[in-house]
């Protein structure tokens, strides 16, 4: 089955990804994928906590991730990566290319971000970042729940957070 | 901001908070102790900082959030590390009916209490 989504989300572990995703794609593991995260074990007790029994939560740094990889898409139940920045996944998918799609599921307000989407604020630096990733081939789409449209990478840069 | 030291915020998905509130309110009429937060539109740091706010504008020490592995039970669970505040998850309307009509109780056994009602108010009954 191997990673289903590779989730860029601000919250990282949370309702949405344990239920929204997790009951219909059948979850059995989630990768988080953060440095500082990976480094603090209060944190990652914090993470577990709501994630049920029968799923198995990998911490993990950018350079960790990149060596696993493999191993995690080779695994047999499906499973989904998340980083809550763009940043941490662009550093994933340069250091372990092969990744086809990337999910945009929850980028939130900050200074200097413009609203796209309900969920999704980008800085026009990050807007960049997300162009030069699709243009190196990997599908940039928005969705935050399985139950939503896909909004291609292209729909999203050019909403202005109303529709 | 409450006039009450049992003040407690009720944070959650979309508008749990404002409506579970209005029940409470409807069942106990104390509604106004229970200041309501939603998640929408925020980062989990946004979230972190809005329970901080709150916390701090209405004298609560009892947070209780709606999903567990939600991302409002999550923050808050991280101001546990800071701050004197007791958190509860996976609240439901007996839980609050339960604190809002307990005030005479510490405030540690009024939350911890909740939790127990909360429990136990959750039956399946099935037809033949």
């Amino acid at each position: 089955m191997s990673v289903l989504l590779y989730r860029i989300d601000d919250r990282l572990i949370h309702g949405q990804v344990v239920v929204g995703w997790g009951q219909p794609l059948g979850l059995g593991f989630i990768v988080l994928v953060d440095d500082e995260v990976a480094a603090s074990e209060w944190e990652q007790e914090l993470y577990r906590m709501g994630v049920p029994p029968e799923m198995d939560v990998y911490f993990s740094t950018v350079d960790e991730a990149a060596r696993e990889l493999a191993r995690w898409t080779a695994d047999p139940r499906p499973g989904i990566l998340l980083t809550a920045d763009i940043d941490t996944m662009c550093r994933l998918l340069r250091k372990a290319p092969g990744v086809r799609a990337i999910n945009l599921g929850g980028i939130h307000h900050r200074a200097g971000r413009v609203q796209r989407l309900r969920y999704i604020y980008l800085a026009p630096a990050e807007e960049e970042v997300l162009r030069a990733i699709e243009a190196s081939g990997v599908t940039v789409t928005a969705r935050d729940v399985p139950a939503a449209r896909a909004l291609p990478l292209s729909d999203v840069l050019t909403r202005d957070g109303t529709s | 901001m409450t006039n009450n030291d049992r003040a407690a915020i009720v944070a959650g998905h979309g508008d749990f908070a404002t409506g579970i509130i209005s029940a409470v309110d409807r069942i106990t009429g104390c509604g106004e102790l229970f200041v309501p937060m939603s998640n929408a539109g925020l980062g989990a740091e946004a979230i972190e900082q809005r329970l901080r706010e709150l916390l701090a504008e209405h004298h609560a020490q009892v947070i209780f959030a709606d999903l567990a592995a939600g991302s409002c039970s999550i923050a808050a669970c991280r101001l546990v590390r800071e701050c004197d505040v007791i958190v509860v998850t996976g609240v439901n309307l007996p839980a609050l009916v339960f604190y809002a009509t307990h005030q005479e109780l510490p405030l540690r056994e009024a939350a911890a209490q909740s939790v127990v009602r909360a429990s136990s108010s959750i039956r399946l009954l099935a037809g033949k």
